[in-house]
C-alpha cells in the first residue's frame, strides 16, 4: 500500500499547528496597542514599557530567578552525587529502594509534593524553629527536592554511556579516586551537569503548583503574580511577560540540546572514525616516518 | 590440572625453544618478576579463577590465551589491582601486592578500549601518570617526547584522541601505559580494535618495541596465532585454570590435553584404547582407524585405558600407494579439496566414518594436483609425529 504523503504533511502541520499556534498568537497579541486582548488595534511596543514599569512583576521575577539558580545549583550537585551512587557503587543494601524513592518526585503529582513540603515546613518550624516562616528558602528547598531527581535522570544516563575503564586508567597510572574523578570523570560528566542544570533552572522557574504551598507573603515568584492577575483579566502585559519567558526558556533549552548535539556527534564521529580505520586505518598509521 | 602425558624423550628442557632465540638466553638467568600463588576469585557462585599458580620472568612477553569467560581477564585485572583475589598471593618484584591498590603499584595497564582520556590531548594523555608522580616539568616533556617517538607519534602530541585512527589511538595507549616505566606492563587484547592486516603488522611492532624497552610484558588475548606470533611463553586457561604454560612451539608439538590440542592449531582428534604398554613403545587401537597407532615411546597410563591420538593434519601424507608399514596409516576418500594457495586441504573421510583433515603445500607453480575428488587415498604419518593424550 502506498502512503499518501498529502495525509502524512496534513497530519504533521496539524500537529504542529495544535502545539505552537497559541503561542504565535500569544506572542503576537503581545505587540497588541489594543488594551482589549481578542481585538487587534495595531502594533505597539507599549505593554513590554508598562512591564518594566511594573514593580510588583520585576520583584516577583527576581525572585524567580534567585529561586531558580540556587535550586538548580544545589539539585545538580545533589542530583550528580546521587547518580554516582547508582552508578559507580555497585549492588549495596537499598539500591532497588533507593533508586525507586530518587525518581519518586518524576511522577508525584504536584500538588502532593507542595502539601507534603508544606506539612514538613510547618512541623519542623514548631519543632527545631527552622525554616522561620516561609519565603524564598522554603521555596527553593522544595524546588531542589524534585529537580534533583531529574538531575540524576539525566547525569546517570550519561554516566551509563561512559568507558569505566577510562577512570580505571587514570587510577592505574597512579592518580588517588578522588583525583580521578575531579580530573577525568567530572569532565567528561560536563555536558550532562550543564543539561541537568539548565533543565533545573527552566523547571523551577516554570513552577507554580509547588511554589503557591511553600511560598510566604513577602516571596511571590512569577509564575504566582502571573497566575493571580490572569484572574483579574488577561492584559496584553501579561502577554508580553509571557513572550518574554517563552524566549527564555526556547535559549535555555535550545543551549542544553546544543551540548548535547554536540556531545551526541563527536561520539558519531568517534564511531565512523573507528569504522574506517578497520577498514583502511592501514595506510594512515603503517606510513608514517 | 588433567594428568599430563610425560613424553618419555622430550623432558621440558630439551623441549626446541619458540622462535626467537634472543629470548631464550634473556629467560635463563631471569628472576621471576610476577609470582601468582594459589590465586582464587569468585564473584559471588561464579569461580573466575581457579587456584591459578604462575610465575612470570623478568623480560618475558608472555600471554595468556583463552576463549572468553576463561578468567584470563580477570586474573589480569588481579594483577592490576582492579580486582582483589578472593585467596591467594599476588607477588610483583618480590613484594606481596596482594591488598595495594592500582594507584600504588608498579605496573601499567594498556586497555582493550585504549581508555584514552578524550578532554586531553595525546601529549597530555602521555604526560598523565607523570604529573602524578610531580616529576619536574622538564623530565615530563623529556619523557613524552620520548614516548611519542617510540611510537612514532610526535607530529600528532598536539591532537585530541577522536582524531586519530585507530591504530594510532592504539599506540597512545601503548605509550600512556610505557610512560612511568612500569615494572610489568598488562595489555588486555591491545590489538583486538584493529583490522586484520594492521593487526598483523602491529603484532610484530609491539613485539619490536618490548624487545627494545626491556619491560616484561604481560599479554591477554583470545586470538591463538596472535599469541604464537608475539608470546615467549603462553599460558593457556580454560573455566579458570591453568591448562598447560609453554613456549608456542611446545604447546603446539607436545600439547597435554585435547583442549590445548584442539584450542592451539588444527588437529585431528581420533579416541582409542590403550592395547600395549611398553617402555619402549605403545600400540592405541581405535574404532575410527582401520590400522593401530604406534608410538615409540612409553607414556604414562595403564594397558586399556582410554586415550587420544592427536594429529596435526601437515604432518599426515596422502598417497595413492598404500603403505607397507603394519600400523599408522589408513584409507578412505578425498571428500573435499580447499585450497588456500600456499596450501591445500584435503578432507578425506575415512572408511570407518571419522574425518581427516591433511594439509600439503604447493610447492610447484606448475604441478596438476594428482590427488582429486572421489580418489581413494592412503593416509599415512611417522610415528614419532604422533601426540598422545589423556584427558
Amino acid at each position: 500500500m502506498k502512503r499518501s504523503p498529502v495525509f502524512l504533511y496534513a497530519m504533521l502541520a496539524f500537529g504542529f499547528a495544535f502545539l505552537y499556534v497559541p503561542i504565535l498568537l500569544l506572542i503576537l497579541y503581545s505587540f497588541n496597542e489594543s488594551r482589549l486582548v481578542t481585538v487587534w488595534g495595531g502594533f505597539s511596543l507599549k505593554w513590554y514599557a508598562e512591564l518594566f514599569r511594573n514593580e510588583q512583576m520585576l520583584n516577583a521575577a527576581l525572585v524567580s530567578l534567585r529561586v531558580a539558580v540556587t535550586s538548580a545549583t544545589i539539585a545538580t550537585v545533589l542530583g550528580t552525587l546521587s547518580a554516582l551512587m547508582m552508578g559507580r557503587f555497585g549492588r549495596f543494601r537499598g539500591r532497588l529502594l533507593f533508586t525507586g524513592m530518587i525518581t519518586a518526585p518524576l511522577v508525584m503529582p504536584e500538588v502532593i509534593t507542595g502539601l507534603s513540603l508544606l506539612l514538613l515546613f510547618v512541623s519542623l518550624e514548631t519543632v527545631i524553629g527552622w525554616p522561620a516562616g516561609r519565603g524564598i528558602d522554603t521555596i527553593t528547598i522544595a524546588h531542589t527536592t524534585f529537580c534533583m531527581a531529574y538531575v540524576n535522570v539525566v547525569v546517570q544516563s550519561r554516566l551509563v554511556g561512559l568507558d569505566r575503564s577510562v577512570e580505571e586508567a587514570a587510577m592505574d597510572l597512579g592518580a588517588r579516586p578522588l583525583k580521578a574523578f575531579l580530573v577525568i570523570t567530572l569532565p567528561m560528566l560536563a555536558p550532562a551537569l550543564v543539561s541537568g542544570w539548565l533543565l533545573s533552572f527552566t523547571l523551577s522557574l516554570d513552577d507554580l503548583v509547588i511554589a503557591s504551598f511553600v511560598a510566604g507573603p513577602a516571596s511571590t515568584t512569577l509564575p504566582m503574580v502571573v497566575f493571580s492577575s490572569v484572574r483579574l483579566g488577561v492584559t496584553p502585559e501579561i502577554n508580553a511577560l509571557a513572550t518574554l519567558l517563552v524566549l527564555l526558556a526556547t535559549a535555555t533549552i535550545l543551549i542544553a540540546a546544543g551540548f548535547m548535539w554536540r556531545q551526541e556527534r563527536e561520539r558519531e564521529r568517534v564511531a565512523t572514525k573507528a569504522l574506517k580505520t578497520e577498514r583502511g586505518g592501514s595506510h594512515t598509521s603503517s606510513s608514517r616516518p | 590440572m588433567t594428568d599430563t602425558l610425560v613424553q618419555g624423550t622430550h623432558s621440558a628442557s630439551s623441549r626446541p625453544e619458540g622462535s626467537r632465540p634472543g629470548a631464550v638466553l634473556r629467560r635463563a638467568e631471569a628472576r621471576p618478576i610476577i609470582e601468582i600463588q594459589d590465586v582464587v576469585k569468585t564473584f559471588g557462585d561464579f569461580v573466575a579463577v581457579d587456584q591459578v599458580s604462575l610465575t612470570i620472568r623478568e623480560g618475558e612477553l608472555f600471554a595468556l590465551l583463552g576463549g572468553s569467560g576463561c578468567g584470563k581477564t580477570t586474573l589480569l585485572r588481579m594483577l592490576a589491582g582492579f580486582e582483589r583475589p578472593t585467596a591467594g598471593r599476588i607477588l610483583i618484584g618480590g613484594q606481596d601486592m596482594t591488598q595495594v591498590p592500582p594507584y600504588d603499584r608498579p605496573v601499567n595497564m594498556m586497555f582493550q578500549s585504549y581508555a584514552l582520556f578524550p578532554h586531553m590531548s595525546v601529549e597530555a594523555n602521555v604526560a598523565f601518570g607523570l604529573r602524578q608522580d610531580s616529576l619536574p616539568k622538564a623530565e615530563i616533556r623529556d619523557r613524552v617526547r620520548q614516548m611519542l617517538d617510540l611510537v612514532q607519534l610526535g607530529p600528532f602530541a598536539k591532537r585530541k584522541p577522536h582524531h586519530l585512527s585507530g591504530g594510532q589511538r592504539q599506540r597512545v595507549a601503548l605509550a600512556r601505559s610505557l610512560a612511568k616505566h612500569p615494572k610489568v606492563l598488562l595489555l588486555d587484547e591491545p590489538l583486538a580494535a584493529l583490522d586484520k592486516k594492521l593487526r598483523e603488522q602491529t603484532q610484530l611492532e609491539l613485539v619490536g618495541i618490548q624487545e627494545r624497552v626491556g619491560t616484561t610484558f604481560v599479554v591477554v588475548t583470545h586470538d591463538q596465532e596472535e599469541a604464537m606470533t608475539m608470546a615467549d611463553r603462553v599460558a593457556i586457561m580454560d573455566s579458570g585454570r591453568i591448562i598447560q604454560v609453554d613456549t608456542p612451539h611446545a604447546l603446539y608439538e607436545y600439547p597435554n590435553t585435547r583442549y590445548v590440542a584442539e584450542f592451539f592449531g588444527t588437529v585431528n582428534m581420533f579416541q582409542g584404547q590403550l592395547i600395549e604398554d611398553e617402555p619402549d613403545h605403545i600400540l592405541i587401537r581405535s574404532d575410527a582407524l582401520a590400522n593401530p597407532v604406534y608410538v615409540g615411546h612409553g607414556i604414562s597410563a595403564r594397558g586399556g585405558a582410554t586415550v587420544w591420538v592427536a594429529l596435526r593434519p601437515e604432518k599426515l601424507a596422502i598417497s595413492r600407494v598404500q603403505p607397507d608399514s603394519p600400523h599408522n596409516w589408513d584409507q578412505g576418500i578425498v571428500e573435499d579439496i580447499v585450497y588456500l594457495g600456499g596450501i591445500s586441504t584435503y578432507h578425506i573421510r575415512l572408511d570407518s566414518g571419522a574425518l581427516a583433515r591433511v594439509t600439503t603445500q604447493n610447492l610447484e607453480r606448475m604441478a596438476e594436483p594428482d590427488i582429486t575428488w572421489d580418489d581413494r587415498v592412503f593416509v599415512s604419518w611417522r610415528h614419532d609425529n604422533t601426540v598422545v593424550v589423556t584427558g
